[in-house]
């Protein structure tokens, strides 16, 4: 199979990741429950991963990053956190469901909730952003990148509009972590979630919360953990504020071992391979009669190694199926948990047809799906004709 | 008495990630001792506390003032 649904999962990993999780699975104890040393091998690898996080997104102490079970578990610890009723927060139009779904919950609370709109590109407009912002402006929520479209935000814009009205900024870098630099310090970032399987390249079930020091939120959840057990009340110092119940310590080994990849193989080698196949293939079908893209692909460097594409008006499901059965190659279709970016696109009952490529694909792969597509839109036009 | 007992400094810590981080620390400066259940007679928000030989006491003291290590006490007992 030739794998290009990237941006849900990466499914080729480092070796050095698959055998980390192994050799985890072996050998270790509960981390935090325990001082022998099965215990203390998990507990030692999870700090050394919270090492490499805090490095690898520049955060100032290793204890501000928690480990969550993905991305929605981060956005939905960082939502729930910090807004209470009477505040008011902004997103936009392009968010996932992980963000959008807990702050309509949020909203049914009394907190008062602003979706800035987007353009045809999933841009949203600095305008708009200035004039939603008010006093009681709790937070800018948003993503780095469209998971739809693939393009990039500009966080830094977005923070600083956002801190100059006194609000926080929470970024969710689910879709850019691993594949475009994120800087808590210089990018003005108060809470960032990720998770670790997509282009960090780590196991499913990591992911992670990493807070600005001297901010607290609300947990999420309470219960063990492995300190002041005698206490009512779950321990307030993070990062065990954020995190009760014993922590994924296999797939944050394997987490350990993606962060120790991307700093030897380098995030922009990474980031530059994956775009250049992305570009190589707009470029192999842009010419496709009837061939619609989503997003702007004027500027590579401002875009995440995504093109979403459809045929015409066929059905997005029907060509990533067709792509999937006849072909071997594997691409996303649908709404990808995005329903407003697909209002915004007008592609709510079509879909969007989404490739994304990974460091790990190669140009003959790139090649195999750029045949592919055109061999299904040329089998299309032959059926349309009377 | 399950083993013969003697005088160690003991470190204790507000969380375990304060623990293991000190952990590492020592071991990066080669600092002898290792981490330990907390003694029942001492009261700690972490479950594990650092236990050291008493001719350590220069280098841990060096080692936490230099670091400024996070911390909830330090003191000696016959354990």
């Amino acid at each position: 199979m030739i794998y290009l649904d990237n941006a849900a999962t990466t499914v080729t990993k480092p070796e050095a990741v698959v055998q980390a999780v192994s050799d985890a699975l072996r050998s270790f104890g509960n981390a935090g429950r325990g001082v022998h040393e099965s215990s203390l091998l998990a507990t030692r690898a999870i700090h050394e991963t919270r090492i490499a996080a805090a490095d690898f997104f520049h955060a100032a102490d290793p204890a501000c990053v928690a480990f969550t079970s993905n991305a929605t578990e981060a956005l939905n610890t960082a939502i729930k956190g910090i807004l209470s009723p009477g505040d008011h927060v902004i997103t936009t139009a392009s968010e996932h469901n992980s963000v959008l779904r807990p702050l309509y919950e949020t909203e049914a609370r009394g907190v008062s909730l602003t979706i800035l709109p987007v353009d045809a590109y999933g841009n949203i407009s600095f305008d708009d952003l200035a004039s939603a912002l008010k006093k009681k402006t709790k937070a800018v929520i948003c993503s780095g990148a469209s998971n739809v479209t693939g393009n990039l935000r500009d966080v830094r814009g977005i923070a600083a509009a956002a801190h100059a009205r006194d609000a926080l900024f929470v970024l969710d870098a689910a879709q850019i972590a691993g594949c475009h630099p994120v800087d808590l310090q210089s990018d003005g970032i108060d809470i960032l979630c990720f998770t670790g399987h997509k282009s960090l390249f780590g196991p499913q079930g990591t992911g992670g919360i990493i807070v600005r020091e001297g901010l607290a939120l609300r947990p999420l959840k309470s219960g063990g953990s492995g300190m002041q057990s005698f206490s009512k009340t779950h321990p307030e110092q993070m990062p065990a504020a954020l995190e009760a119940g014993t922590l994924n310590g296999h797939g944050l080994a394997g987490l350990h071992a993606a962060f120790c990849f991307l700093k030897e193989t380098g995030q922009d080698n990474i980031r530059h391979q994956a775009l250049a196949l992305a570009k190589r293939f707009f470029e192999g079908v842009k010419d496709i009669p009837d061939i619609r893209f989503y997003g702007d692909y004027s500027d590579w460097d401002a875009r995440c190694p995504i093109v979403a594409l459809n045929l015409g008006e066929e059905d997005a499901a029907l060509v990533s199926d067709t792509l999937s059965a006849d072909y071997g190659i594997a691409t996303g279709a649908g709404a990808h948990c995005a329903p407003l970016m697909h209002e915004a696109l007008g592609t709510v009952t079509q879909g969007i047809v989404r490739f994304s490529f990974s460091f790990f694909n190669t140009e003959a792969e790139t090649d195999a799906a750029i045949l592919a597509l055109r061999n299904i839109a040329t089998a299309r036009r032959q059926e349309a004709r009377p | 008495m399950i083993r013969k007992q003697e005088d160690r400094i003991i470190v204790t810590f507000h969380t375990t990630t304060e623990a293991i981080a000190f952990e590492r620390m020592c071991r990066e400066e080669g600092i002898a001792g290792r981490l330990i259940p907390v003694p029942k007679t001492l009261s700690a928000g972490c479950g594990m506390a650092w236990s050291a030989p008493e001719d350590a006491a220069s280098a841990l003291g060096s080692l936490m003032e230099q670091k400024r290590v996070r911390h909830q006490e330090m003191t000696v007992l016959k354990i």
